[in-house]
């Protein structure tokens, strides 16, 4: 039964189509291209819908949004901040606290479309690797990034974070970044997997905790159904937050913070597993079904 | 049971092991960080902060590197600081010799600012202090070659304050005047439209960050006569009237000339020399 990486998918193809089979993938794929869309209008047909940079950004010249992550390190380099930049911050973080933190990872940032590419051609050309890194560096990471901020009293990660590096540049104009976008590439492909966005980017660190406890989460439902197929591992950027869900016999819900609720294991499940919805009612229709105690 | 603990055991292990690789993989990562992060913040000297910065250190603590100031600047005086650029990661910057500042009146660019790190207290433009310009070329510059340029002088924003002419005797010809532009740090807000129009092929007059260009003298000087006209009378030991009984209409000068009398301004009509030949010592 266990399937190639390769062919990951091809059943749910057959099943329910190509376009219903990549429903999610399509939608993220809008998504984040749309968002970088609305930033490159601005500077491309003088039409100014936002303003400025995924770390911070004017809507329609009257909503401030910025980043919580980029915040958070200024509070940490003690800086005392401006109302505009506390409450966009606030914004976008109860935003994300409520449809699951890496929402932001596999939704709204470019380099997901480039480490998904990677992924992608890891699946195709059959690349396998045995390096890994650990899954908790990237906590790792942001603590030390939190640290190094309040100890040298400047937004250090900043100086070298390639995601708003590679956000910035592509919205202003480019200078090496390519090159960050090369490496990122290279890495996930050919030296270890998924090893961005799901070991390495305390970002992605920092939206995990931050969605840890979010309303819409991926629910294994109908897991009666699985046939084993492991489609949805060989698809996860962070498989190992399925096998709970999918096997164990508590609750259904994807409840770690890691899931990025990119919601390609529905995409690829021919069996209909997988639906995301919001954390209660489902979790409550499972255990009187079921009688699943959670 | 045995085979339980050994799981356990293992189980363990990897976690310690998996832990122990993340925080030193974290630990080797924020040394090499922190280290890089001490080399940048020292700016090039070339590259000018925007209006609002009092200082390099604080800024970089406040700014979240969005790009906000630069998209809002009429003039695309700022830049952002992309990877290979020697100035933080992200930050705004400007080269006055590129694009000076226009010192807008409305200051665009602290309004879009929404963290403060342009400080939003500076409301009249004519504070900022983005830097300082420096006459730093006295030998390429033209007007201490004695030739009327003053360019500088004349496309100053804050003229006659911020930069005067001091007219000062040319030696060369010994009959004509220098016209030398005097920047004065008092009124200089470091725009650099001096440097942008400096006639030369390499500008004479340039914009430095405030750090680099000035000086401070130690807390401990006080300058007597500062300290005399602010206080209205001397703190040391009060002028005195002379007491000495000096010849009739003589009088003694403090500041180094010494004894002055009014008959003769010289002590002698011939010099030491004549004097001796004639015999007349």
């Amino acid at each position: 039964m266990v399937a190639m990486a390769k062919n990951a998918g091809q059943d749910s193809i057959a099943q329910k189509g190509w376009l219903l089979a990549h429903k999610w993938l399509l939608l993220r794929r809008f998504s984040q291209l749309s968002i970088l869309l609305l930033f490159l209008v601005g500077p491309w047909f003088d039409v100014w819908f936002v303003k400025g940079s995924m770390s911070s950004s004017l809507f329609l010249q009257t909503l401030s949004l910025s980043d919580p992550f980029v915040f958070l390190q200024s509070i940490f380099a003690g800086h005392y901040p401006e109302f505009t930049v506390l409450s966009g911050a606030l914004i976008v973080a109860v935003f994300y606290f409520i449809v699951g933190g890496r929402v932001y990872c596999s939704w709204v940032c470019p380099i997901n479309i480039v480490t998904d590419i990677a992924d992608g051609l890891r699946r195709v050309l059959n690349i396998k690797t045995a390096f890994n890194f650990s899954r908790s560096t990237r906590y790792g990471l942001l603590i030390a990034v939190l640290l190094l901020a309040s100890i040298t009293g400047t937004l250090v990660w900043e100086l070298v974070n390639p995601v708003t590096m590679i956000q910035r540049e592509l919205v202003f104009t480019m200078g090496l970044s390519w090159i960050v976008i090369g490496g990122i590439f290279i890495l996930d492909a050919f030296i270890s997997r998924r090893a961005w966005c799901g070991h390495l980017c305390p970002m992605g660190a920092f939206y995990s905790v931050l969605g840890r406890y979010s309303l819409i989460k991926i629910n294994a439902q109908n897991r009666a159904n699985c046939n084993d197929c492991m489609d949805c591992y060989a698809i996860c950027p962070e498989p190992q937050v399925i096998k709970p869900a999918l096997k164990g016999s508590g609750s259904p819900l994807i409840n770690s913070g890691n899931c990025t609720n990119c919601a390609r294991c529905i995409d690829v499940c021919a069996k209909d597993v997988f639906t995301m919805k919001h954390r209660y009612v489902y979790s409550k229709t499972i255990t009187s079904q079921n009688e699943v105690h959670t | 049971m045995s085979n339980l603990t050994n799981q356990t055991m293992q189980s363990r292990r990897r976690f310690l092991e998996n832990i122990s690789r993340a925080a030193g993989g974290a630990a080797l990562f924020g040394l090499g960080l922190g280290i890089y992060s001490q080399s940048s913040k020292s700016l090039p000297a070339d590259a000018i902060r925007p209006p609002g910065v009092s200082n390099e250190v604080d800024f970089l603590s406040a700014c979240v590197r969005c790009g906000l100031c630069v998209r809002d600047c009429p003039y695309d005086t700022l830049k952002l600081a992309m990877l290979g650029d020697k100035v933080a990661l992200g930050t705004p910057y400007f080269n006055s010799r590129d694009i000076p500042c226009e010192m807008c009146e409305d200051i665009p660019c602290i309004k879009a600012c929404p963290t403060g790190a342009l400080d939003p207290s500076l409301t009249h433009i004519d504070d900022a202090r983005m830097g300082l310009a420096v006459l730093i070329d006295q030998e390429a510059c033209i007007a201490f070659q004695g030739l009327r340029c003053e360019v500088c002088y004349n496309v100053c924003p804050v003229r006659d304050k911020a930069i005067t002419i001091e007219y000062s005797h040319n030696k060369r010809t010994g009959k004509h005047a220098l016209f030398i532009p005097v920047v004065h740090s008092s009124d200089c807000t470091g725009c650099g439209k001096c440097e942008h129009a400096c006639i030369l092929d390499e500008a004479a007059i340039k914009v430095l960050p405030i750090k680099l260009a000035k000086g401070e003298m130690g807390q401990h000087y006080r300058l007597g006569w500062e300290e005399k006209r602010r206080a209205g009378e001397s703190l040391v030991t009060p002028d005195t009237q002379h007491q000495y009984n000096l010849p009739q209409g003589s009088r003694y000068d403090y500041e180094g000339e010494g004894l002055i009398t009014p008959s003769q301004t010289t002590p002698f009509e011939k010099s030491a020399l004549e004097r001796l030949n004639e015999g007349k010592l």
